[in-house]
């Protein structure tokens, strides 16, 4: 089994097919959009592939230390960021394929139109402990 | 899942026990270990083996278990010392204890989550995991959150808790409980009601009863809160045939006896408001005018912007929306949820683009998801409206 974290981005991933704002869907496209989610979610668990899910603020900031005896500089909330994590999905799963394959549906979450966004998600492989049996 | 073990009993017994093994001279956290391990074992033995008497079980299972960790940390002839100074074992049951234990837990040396953590274990009875569990951490950050806090008030005398004045921190850190809601196995909001419910009985104080009542109000909405789908429905478009009308009934008595103890508080007021809402069969038949003049009681407590926001929508539903937007002028545009206010008034005002833009704008500033998602359906509700309005 292999760890997998699907990102979704506020901004910085390339465009959605289907990139329309969800408050101009029709009401009725935005229940099916968080139906499917929570559906698909729930399905991970059902198939023992789901780790976590999480959902971020858009607001933030970044921060620095700024030597010893001084407060920590701030900066932000991200104005200017280019790249911007809304949330993500932790799934564990028996292949790359298979990730890809969930990462496929997730980003076919009907949008507007009741059309899929197909919008681009970053997945990415976790760094594990070493093996046992290294041959 | 134990469901022969009576986990209710073990729940009330656990500050009772904890309270004994102080009086026979235990130190308040090498008791509420020894309390710990003895519930531990109730909850895996107790299912093939339930005890005849189960406070007579813990007490003992909890005072060897103390004295076997006492016996391999210190020397013998302290233990000695211990033994002999161990007094006769007396009534176990006695309420200055278990309020000095609330008193403890919750004291002002602790920062607030720590003491949410101690009283749920010590004065609540749960373990550690299924604290950990409530608020999504790991056992083992939830286990150092609870011993870092017993660390914290080891020099503050145990007998003496109780008298210091704590009583506002307790209602503080049963209220933070009861607001944290529910996720998994424990519900949190019932567990803070049962320990309001066992503070009102130990003390004569009205705002006890105030937040009790505040509680109960709340409780009494939550069938009604969410729908099948699990999505938030606000509290005027709530199905109030849902809504727990004995838990009500209860909540609003407590509130009435509390109220003509002539002692007014910011519980008793912010109940007051449940109360009324609680009162009205719909949402039209609320009396939004004495909801406003409570606001005012509220206020008189202290300014608070969160309390002016609020007071901001009644004056909103009292006096007509616009009346409201000149109230929600004076109220600090950062605090949580102030967009959101601002986008309901907005929109009860007849400015439907303004309104649509503050509800797309209040689900990025949202503070959960569930408010997150109802903004946006709002968002998309009064966009669709003006679509409508648009091509007609």
């Amino acid at each position: 089994m292999a760890k997998y974290l699907m990102l979704k981005h506020y901004r910085g991933a390339p465009e959605a097919v289907n990139d329309v704002p969800m408050d101009q869907w029709h009401p009725d496209e935005v229940d099916a959009h968080m139906e499917y989610m929570s559906d698909f979610a729930k399905r991970l668990e059902a198939t023992g592939e789901f780790v976590d899910g999480q959902a971020l603020s858009p607001t933030g900031m970044w921060v620095r230390s700024d030597g010893p005896n001084r407060p920590p500089l701030t900066d932000g909330p991200f104005a200017e960021t280019k790249d911007l994590i809304a949330g993500w999905m932790v799934i564990d799963v028996d292949s790359e394929e298979r990730a890809i394959e969930l990462a496929g549906e997730l980003s076919a979450a009907p949008g507007a139109g009741g059309e899929p966004i197909h919008e681009w998600l970053e997945v990415r492989p976790f760094l594990t402990g070493p093996e046992t049996v290294t041959g | 899942m134990d469901d022969d073990v009576d986990e209710e009993l073990l729940r009330e017994l656990t500050p009772v026990v904890i309270s004994v093994l102080c009086r026979r001279g235990a130190d308040f956290a090498s008791a509420e270990d020894a309390v710990q391990e003895a519930v531990l074992k109730a909850l895996s033995g107790w299912h093939d083996d339930p005890p005849r008497d189960p406070k007579g079980w813990l007490i003992t299972t909890a005072w060897y278990a103390f004295v076997d960790h006492t016996r391999s940390e210190t020397a013998r002839r302290a233990r000695e010392e211990r033994s002999e100074a161990e007094p006769p074992s007396g009534p176990t049951e006695d309420a200055d204890d278990t309020l000095q234990l609330y008193a403890l837990c919750a004291h002002s040396s602790l920062t607030p989550s720590s003491a949410v953590a101690l009283t749920l274990r010590a004065v609540g009875g749960l373990t550690t995991k299924q604290i950990a569990d409530a608020y999504l951490v790991p056992e083992a950050t939830m286990a150092q959150r609870i011993s870092r806090a017993k660390r914290t008030v080891s020099d503050v005398d145990f007998t003496a808790a109780g008298d210091v004045g704590e009583l506002g921190t307790v209602m503080h850190t049963l209220y933070l409980v009861f607001n944290e809601g529910y996720s998994g196995d424990i519900d949190l909001a019932a567990e803070a009601i049962r320990l309001a419910r066992q503070l009102s009985s130990m003390v004569d104080e009205p705002e006890v009863g105030g937040l009790l009542a505040l509680m109960l109000l709340h409780h009494a909405r939550r069938p009604a809160r969410l729908g099948a789908d699990g999505r938030l429905i606000p509290l005027a478009d709530q199905d109030r045939e849902l809504w727990d009308s004995s838990s009500i009934a209860e909540g609003v008595g407590i509130l009435r006896s509390a109220l003509a103890r002539d002692r007014l508080g910011p519980y008793q007021a912010q109940a007051a408001i449940a109360a009324l809402h609680a009162d009205a069969p719909t949402v039209d038949d609320t009396d939004w005018v004495q909801i406003v003049e409570w606001y005012d009681e509220l206020m008189a407590f202290g300014d608070n912007p969160v309390v002016r926001l609020n007071r901001a929508v009644a004056v909103g539903e009292a006096d007509g929306a616009a009346v409201g937007l000149a109230e929600l002028a004076h109220v600090d545009r950062s605090i949580p949820r102030w967009t959101a206010v601002a986008a309901h008034l907005r929109e009860r005002n007849g400015e439907l683009e303004t309104a649509a833009e503050l509800y797309a704008q209040a689900a990025l500033e949202a503070p959960n998801l569930l408010e997150r998602d109802h903004q946006t359906r709002q968002a998309a509700r009064v966009n669709h409206l003006l679509r409508r309005s648009a091509n007609r």
